[in-house]
């Protein structure tokens, strides 16, 4: 399994991405965002957390828009698997890879605590390895987290149980508590909090663990 | 030619910093501000001389980058 994770100038969860990555057995490359073609034979491509380009004109706008793009939209059309944590989640709205948008905490605050999620479907690849039902503990760290989406894409998330993670006590303001969501295909995740962050005991904690090794077991077994 | 591209969150998307400005000003003492929206301008020297083509250049970039049409609505203005 060989993950591949993009590196922007600003970003800074790449290497815990990557550390996350390679402990639950994936090979990792990492990947300039002005490299024009993913490396060959890549199986997931991680989309990092931080704040890329400065969080210029929107958070995640310009990076949306970075040469490897291409590549990674190629990557997702072809099937394959795609996650973005944090300023990544929001990179993957603003590429269309994901419906909706993250929109400034209602609270107007930078959000950085331990919250509890709840895994609302453990049908994916990401969540295959959490029962449905079963609260994690995972760290958030955003300013812009407040998930907003029209009502017809707010129905169609919920009607194809695309709703991934909610929050359990909402910080964000986040609509109907979504903190992370799948593509139609359920090979896209984007989640605001950071499960790379809850990845080794060190951490205080391994549920984000889980994660990743359930993404590294479905592609092994495929 | 210069262009300028007003941004705004659409209707009905929550802005919460328009609305801290509006409580803001409440606690300044300017009464009856029953509302606030925060926006962008975005000002762009161009090229391009003749007004319509300008026009059709800046809308491109308003779709492809300087706004997101999920939750903001633009406008163009060609000088």
């Amino acid at each position: 399994m060989h993950a591949a994770v993009i590196v922007f100038p600003g970003s800074n969860c790449d290497r815990d991405m990557r550390v996350a990555f390679e402990t639950a057995g994936a090979r990792v490359s990492m990947v300039w965002h002005k490299d024009t073609a993913l490396p060959g034979g890549i199986d997931v491509v991680g989309v990092p957390g931080g704040f890329s380009f400065g969080d210029y004109l929107r958070c995640g706008a310009i990076a949306a828009n970075a040469p490897i793009f291409r590549s990674v939209r190629d990557h997702a059309a072809r099937g394959g698997f795609v996650l973005g944590v944090c300023n990544g989640f929001q990179i993957l709205t603003e590429t269309g890879l994901l419906p909706g948008a993250l929109l400034r905490n209602a609270g107007l605050k930078f959000v950085c605590k331990t919250i509890d999620l709840s895994v609302e479907t453990s049908d994916s690849a990401f969540t295959r390895g959490y029962n449905a039902g079963s609260r994690i503990s995972v760290p958030v760290a955003h300013h812009d987290g407040n998930y907003v989406a029209d009502a017809d894409t707010l129905r169609a998330l919920r009607a194809d149980e695309r709703v991934a993670f909610r929050y359990v006590d909402n910080p964000n303001g986040a609509t109907d508590d979504i903190a992370g969501i799948l593509s139609e295909n359920r090979r896209v995740l984007g989640m605001m909090p950071h499960p790379e962050r809850m990845a080794d005991p060190v951490h205080g904690g391994t549920d984000g663990a889980v994660l990743f090794r359930g993404l590294v077991e479905d592609v092994v077994s495929a | 030619m210069k262009a300028r591209v007003h941004v705004m969150l659409k209707e009905g998307v929550l802005d919460p910093q328009g609305e801290a400005v509006r409580h803001a000003l409440g606690q300044l003492g300017f009464q009856g501000v029953d509302g606030v929206r925060q926006g962008k301008v975005i000002e762009l020297d161009l090229d391009e001389t003749d007004a319509d083509a300008a026009r059709a250049r800046v809308t491109e970039m308003c779709e492809k980058l300087l706004a997101n049409t999920v939750i903001e609505r633009y406008s163009v203005e060609v000088q």
